[in-house]
């Protein structure tokens, strides 16, 4: 298969400008994962060349190939039409290509500098080469207009600008080829724009770059051209001025998906789940949560936005029961269920509350563990899985049937171990589990990160349904779309305060993103008008 | 004797009994700082100390009794690299095991050589480190202080107290203002950015583990041919655990862990000064009590005033290429 592609490609090679980059017949397993499927790849000089496909679908492998993190079981590389053979970064590095990886790679420790020279320090003494490296840091800088102080510790700097010296490395490195896996994932969609500006100056500047992301509207808004990866195939090439976002999201599912969720009008009732002057710290004594006073309703999603790390993950974890609150009050239906003082995560179980802890394989399921038994985590009390001092697997393993046929988790096999399931269905799993018991409040935090687009239509429409069916949902998510396609009233969280709430109607991203960043909500808003 | 020259005494032993802490402590810096746990400097100084003395004592010469035992810590230092780089096993696990097979080898390999219950034959004045004298210190014993103190403090050591005091420095030099010491850094933080910068993590780890290893073989032979005369069993007494503690209250840096070496060596020394003397109002202190203050303090600072040192953000964890 792979040799009749290279025939195929060697004959239709006679443009006289070769691509920047162009992959032939690459093939990568991982034990009985089949990653990368014969994959063909063409990228122009000095574009930006989107790849979409959705988690799983094999684009960072495909990127860590080319990187040479991996080496392709089958398949050439070219960069700017010579065959390169790409052993390891060094190689990779040799040929003129970059990456700044989803997981930042810097010493967090180390100054800008340091990071910067790290495997390129020019001489065995630190010394000789710093001079110079500062010199063309400089110019780097004024080049890309990408200002950082060489001198700053790294762990010190807002994640945009550690984001900003990976670039800078690369550059650094003599990079004309830039990949980028999964940039926007940790920024504020102001930062976001500010890293598409950059990208834009280097396409200027006659470099390439290759983008992979799994959000359309960032595909739509900064590439010339868009591949579409689907379970480790390549399934189409576009111009992304000929495309669509309902296109490529067919693309990447392979069936139509509706793109915005159909939902009425709410229909608030009484106030279940009241937080009042709510402070949370770390155990090193950190404040996380500072005075959050907020209150969610029967029959309403609250959606709490924030980019991550900004103190809804501690917020979520507390109401959860699971992180002791140092002031201030949380009541459920008007009764007092603080948490720490009496009242941990099975008491508040018992009380209706449900919650989908945010990091799915640390907290809300253990991956070892066969579908049956995560399915009962934290309700394996219950009186009908017992059987005397025993459990009861013969109910258990019926009441993880209906719960996998209601919510679609496939294969519907409650004996398979979790970890073998795909994250949607995992997702669904614990979805099934707790909405499942019918709770009075759903505690709900990334609902669909690292999960699939048809999944993510299924969770949504799910979460959904529990308010219509006239239950409270607080939702914690740093996917702005998510939160505005659901949310009816949206918090926004920035330093551990929230800093002010929108109601769906008048929440945009341009004013969501202005609070995430600390902006005040008036002028916010203001700014919003007037622009 | 006066007050004077009883703290000249008591800080003339505070070197002495600090220098094997000294060079262990820097040892255990390089392999930690790179990312590599090393509890196995207890072992190592063990059998440094044992090819010391056994070497010595048939060629008669100290140094090639300290290569012999630099020989033996490096190659003890990649079995430890074998098992925690190479194969990724538990770096704790791995130190242990190897500190217990060199209790338990040391002694076997005296008993067979050498029949003395584990112990090497006695050294001759030849086959040991002597105290050196620095220049013009006899010639400024006289003056009074400053005198005494370069001629009974600072002069009269053997060549690897100097060399352990000088390392300190060296060291420095080496982890900050070297290419090789900014990735062994880096590699103890995030292998992640230096593997994605074209350089092998397995590679500067075992260089790491490897300069760990000549250091703690420095120490091991000073305990065995300069400080002693002989391979004692288990003569290392748990030097290796201080010295690692010494490292941890220093937080991973040469100059703090150099001032609690010295700190310990000092208790070191002064709990031997202390057996036996009465104190005003307590009576005679017990030599048990003493002997175990060294202990009782490394528990104590480990425990309440280093909570928050940092370590190495990847120490202790094996490198894996995340899929």
């Amino acid at each position: 298969m792979s040799d009749t592609m290279h025939q195929m490609h060697g004959a239709g090679e006679t443009g006289a400008v070769q691509p920047a980059i162009e992959l032939r017949g690459i093939d990568k397993r991982f034990g009985a994962v089949h990653a990368n499927k014969s994959i063909d790849l063409k990228v122009e000089k000095g574009t930006i060349h989107g790849i979409v496909g959705e988690n799983g679908a094999g684009k960072s492998t495909l990127m860590s190939i080319l990187y040479g993190f991996y080496q392709a079981d089958a398949g050439t590389i070219h960069v700017d039409g010579r065959l390169c053979d790409i052993k390891g970064s060094e190689d990779a590095i040799a040929v003129g290509i970059g990456m700044v990886h989803q997981h930042f790679m810097l010493v967090e420790p180390f100054t800008v500098l340091e990071n910067v020279i790290l495997g390129v320090e020019g001489g065995a003494i630190l010394r000789e080469g710093v001079d110079k490296a500062r010199e063309e840091l400089r110019r780097l800088e004024r080049e890309y207009s990408l200002d950082v102080n060489p001198d700053a510790i790294v762990g010190d700097l807002s994640v945009g600008l550690q984001q900003r010296i990976e670039i800078l490395k690369a550059l650094y490195r003599g990079a004309e080829i830039l990949i980028l896996d999964e940039p926007t994932g940790v920024l504020t969609p102001q930062e976001a724009d500010h890293l598409f500006r950059i990208l834009e100056t280097l396409k200027q500047q006659g470099k390439t770059v290759v983008l992979i992301t799994h959000k359309l509207r960032e595909i739509m808004a900064a590439t010339d051209n868009v591949s579409v990866m689907r379970q480790g195939e390549m399934v189409a090439h576009r111009k992304t001025a000929e495309t669509s976002p309902e296109e490529l999201s067919e693309l990447m599912v392979g069936r139509k998906v509706l793109l915005r969720l159909e939902k009425g009008e709410a229909a608030p009732a009484a106030t279940v789940l009241e937080v009042d002057n709510l402070c949370v710290e770390t155990s090193q004594g950190v404040r996380k949560v500072k005075n959050a006073s907020f209150s969610v309703r029967a029959g309403e999603i609250v959606g709490i936005a924030g980019v991550s790390g900004n103190g809804q993950s501690e917020l979520l974890e507390a109401l959860g029961g699971i992180r002791a609150v140092t002031e201030g009050q949380v009541l459920l239906n008007g009764l007092d269920v603080t948490p720490g003082r009496g009242v941990d995560a099975a008491e508040l179980r018992k009380r209706g509350v449900a919650h989908v802890p945010e990091d799915r394989h640390r907290m809300a399921m253990v991956t070892s563990f066969s579908a049956k038994e995560a399915a009962i985590l934290g309700y394996e009390d219950d009186a009908t899985y017992q059987k005397g001092i025993f459990l009861n697997w013969h109910a258990i393993s019926d009441a993880t049937e209906h719960m996998m046929s209601e919510f679609d988790v496939r294969p519907n096999d409650p004996d398979l171990k979790a970890a073998n399931f795909s994250g949607g269905n995992q997702q669904k799993l614990v979805l099934a589990r707790e909405i499942m018991r019918d709770p009075e409040l759903l505690l709900v935090g990334q609902p669909t990160r690292g999960v699939d687009i048809g999944a993510i239509e299924f969770i949504h429409k799910r979460i959904v349904a529990m308010r219509d069916a006239g239950k409270a949902v607080l939702l914690v998510s740093v996917e702005l779309d998510e939160i505005m396609s659901l949310a009816d009233r949206i918090l926004v969280m920035c330093d551990g305060s929230i800093i002010g709430e929108v109601s769906a109607a008048e929440a945009n991203e341009r004013v969501l993103g202005l609070m995430m960043a600390g902006v005040d909500p008036h002028e916010a808003k203001a700014a919003e008008g007037s622009a | 004797m006066d007050n004077f020259e009883l703290v000249i005494l008591l800080l003339d032993a505070t070197l002495r009994t600090s220098t094997p802490l000294i060079l262990a402590a820097l040892a255990g810096m390089f392999s930690e700082r790179s990312g590599t746990i090393n509890l196995a400097l207890e072992g190592m100084m063990l059998g440094g100390a044992f090819s010391a003395a056994a070497v010595a004592y048939y060629v008669g010469n100290p140094w090639i009794g300290l290569l012999a035992a630099i020989g033996t810590t490096i190659c003890l230092s990649l079995l430890h690299g074998f098992a925690c780089i190479t194969h990724k096993g538990n770096q704790v696990v791995s130190g242990m095991a190897i500190n217990i097979l060199m209790s338990g080898l040391t002694a076997l390999v005296g008993i067979a050589l050498f029949a003395q219950g584990g112990k090497t034959p006695s050294l001759d004045h030849g086959s040991r480190f002597q105290p050196i004298t620095l220049p013009g210190a006899d010639a400024v014993a006289d003056v009074p202080v400053l005198g005494s103190i370069y001629s009974e403090l600072l002069s009269g050591h053997n060549i690897l107290v100097y060399v352990a005091f000088l390392a300190v420095p060296a060291a420095w030099w080496v982890m900050y203002r070297t290419r090789f010491g900014l990735r062994l850094r880096a590699v103890g933080e995030n292998p992640g950015a230096v593997d994605t910068a074209g350089i092998g993590v397995v590679a500067m780890r075992y260089r790491a583990v490897m300069c760990s290893g000549v250091l703690v073989g420095m120490s091991g032979a000073y305990l065995s041919t300069a400080q002693g005369a002989s391979f004692l069993q288990d003569m290392t007494a748990g030097k290796g655990y201080i010295a690692l503690a010494a490292m941890v209250f220093g937080k991973w840096r040469p100059f703090p862990a150099l001032f609690a070496c010295l700190l310990f060596g000092f208790l070191d020394a002064a709990a031997t000064r202390m057996q036996g003397v009465i104190l005003p109002g307590i009576g005679e202190v017990p030599v048990q009590l003493v002997q175990a203050l060294p202990y009782v303090l490394t528990v104590v600072l480990l425990a309440g005033f280093i909570g928050r040192a940092t370590p190495p953000k990847s120490l202790g964890r094996p490198y894996v290429k995340e899929r």
